[in-house]
């Protein structure tokens, strides 16, 4: 029954938070391996939440109610005896400002390693220089790893954030909007660098424009106000989409 | 036109110099306590007035046991309300749920900050000393000025872990941490200085009283240095009370040296949390 393919499988999920606002109903969405999966559609559709859903990090804000299942390796990552320690070391995640931790460009990689307990100066080393070269970050940080990571631009910053995600080694990365406090020059760099590693990854992308959407997507899917209203391969959705309202907000009509 | 442009500026001017010295009022007082105190105090001090006994009926000799006492007090203080505010700060800012008895306990915290010291006094010898039967004691007196101490602790500290901004939390949540791992790592170095500026202010109030250690530490002579948290001592402040009000024939000058020793213990606490505080400041990246 599972697709060798498939990597996640939401299947009839609804959340709600407790003041009744954003919220996603009944959402079914099969998210492929290997490529990048983009989620997009106005503000308050529910693509965060839904993001932020796939690794428990919800569990931090007022959610009042969630039904359905989040199947991850065929497993449902809803089920309260889930571990999700070890959950979100296998689905990172990079936000849309670049916070990089009050530490050192070094720390910053190393931090989640760390939590797992390795303390190994070796293995740290190795895995630091790997995640920020994979991050296309090494060339532009290797004779400062010491410096407080404040100290690089906003654009290298989201790269470190990725880096740090990256040394954890995971299956999924999501990405809420990772470019949006981007200039045009470090937006492009951060869409070639997940291009190049979607291959080893499966990507989770809200983009935070149609554009970019529309760009980056194998696969995308629609979400207005909570509803799932159409999804996908990218190049059917944005071309020949099926549902008016999806023709409506890629043309640019509404958004 | 020109002509209301230069009134308009006249009234500012005026306003900004009544501003300008209404700010000088305030720091005025100030000033002058600390100048009249150094003029009348400095001449009193000197190496034997800092180390060694009181002789004479006190009227003679140093104050060596009221700074030891003093300081004693400070650092038993210290023992019991900055683990215990530390631990209530990060409680409540951490992990406690916002409900009815979070709010209820943190308006607990502020109006404990504003109980007059005389009854945290009274507290101290009614529980401590009496009730545990720790007897007037360091050990009671250290109580009772953690007691009152707490508060402000626990409210600065609280204040300094809300600073710490939530993006933090939740990026390294996402990394794979547990909440005790974020605050460990994360929000505590990052509140710290917040925290110890916290602890000095507290501690520095509670150097400085001495209703609280009235009935519950406090000696009024003592011919040798206190031997163990079980006995009483003197301590500055409760001992230039004593010398303004109880020693017939007191040379003035000791008194003025008395307290002056005590003013530069407050203030230096105070100058270094100022300093804590500005270096953090300096230091930090968001």
């Amino acid at each position: 029954m599972v697709n060798p393919m498939e990597k996640i499988r939401i299947e009839h999920l609804s959340i709600r938070y407790s003041d009744g606002t954003e919220s996603l109903r009944d959402i079914c969405l099969s998210i492929p391996a290997n490529q990048i999966t983009v989620l997009f559609g106005p503000a308050g559709g529910g693509k965060s939440t839904l993001l932020r859903a796939l690794n428990r990090l919800n569990d931090l804000a007022d959610v009042q109610e969630v039904s359905g299942q989040i199947l991850f390796n065929g497993v449902n990552i809803l089920d309260p005896g889930v571990n999700v320690v070890n959950l979100r070391r296998k689905i990172g995640m990079v936000f849309s400002r670049p916070v990089v931790l009050p530490l050192s460009i070094y720390q910053n990689v190393s931090y989640g390693l760390e939590l797992m307990g390795e303390r190994r100066k070796s293995k740290l080393d190795e895995a630091v220089e790997r995640a920020l070269r994979r991050a296309a970050l090494w060339d532009e940080v290797y004779d400062r790893l010491k410096d407080p990571a404040s100290a690089i631009s906003g654009g290298q910053q989201q790269r470190l954030c990725l880096a740090r995600v990256l040394a954890l080694e995971p299956e999924v990365i999501l990405l809420d909007e990772p470019t949006s406090a981007l200039d045009p020059v470090s937006t492009a760099r951060i869409e070639g660098l997940m291009q190049e590693i979607k291959e080893q990854y499966t990507i989770v992308w809200v983009p935070h424009n149609v554009q970019q959407a529309a760009r980056m997507a194998d696969y995308a899917a629609f979400f207005l106000q909570g509803e799932l209203v159409e999804h996908g391969p990218g190049e059917t959705l944005f071309v020949k989409p099926r549902d008016q309202r999806t023709q409506d907000y890629v043309t640019g009509r509404f958004g | 036109m020109e002509r209301s442009l230069t009134s308009a500026r006249i009234q500012q001017r005026i306003g900004f110099s009544l501003l300008g010295l209404v700010t000088f009022a305030t720091v005025l007082p100030v000033l002058l306590i600390i100048g009249f105190i150094i003029v009348k105090g400095a001449p009193a001090i000197s190496w034997e007035f800092l180390t060694a006994m009181p002789r004479n009926g006190m009227r003679d000799g140093g104050i060596l046991p009221a700074i030891i006492g003093t300081f004693y007090l400070t650092l038993g203080t210290a023992i019991f309300s900055v683990p215990l505010g530390i631990a209530a700060a990060i409680y409540i800012s951490e992990y406690a749920p916002d409900n009815f008895l979070t709010r209820l306990i943190r308006i607990a915290i502020i109006n404990l900050a504003g109980i007059p010291s005389v009854v945290y006094g009274l507290f101290g010898l009614g529980l401590f000393v009496l009730f545990l039967r720790l007897g007037t004691s360091i050990l009671a007196a250290s109580l009772t000025l953690s007691i009152m101490t707490l508060p402000v602790i626990i409210s600065t500290a609280e204040e300094a872990l809300r600073s710490v901004p939530q993006a933090f939390r939740t990026v390294s949540i996402s990394l794979g941490a547990t909440r005790w791992q974020t605050i460990w790592r994360i929000v505590l170095p990052q509140a710290m200085p917040g925290i110890i500026t916290g602890i000095i202010l507290g501690l520095e109030r509670a150097a400085g009283e001495t209703a609280p250690i009235l009935f519950t530490g406090a000696a009024f002579f003592l011919p040798r240095l206190p031997q163990s948290p079980f006995d009483a001592t003197m301590a500055l402040p409760y001992h230039i009370f004593v010398i303004s009000t109880s020693v017939p024939g007191m040379p003035i000058q000791i008194q003025y040296g008395t307290v002056l020793v005590l003013l530069v213990f407050v203030l230096g606490m105070n100058l270094i949390a100022t300093l804590i505080r500005q270096r953090a400041r300096a230091r930090r990246q968001w």
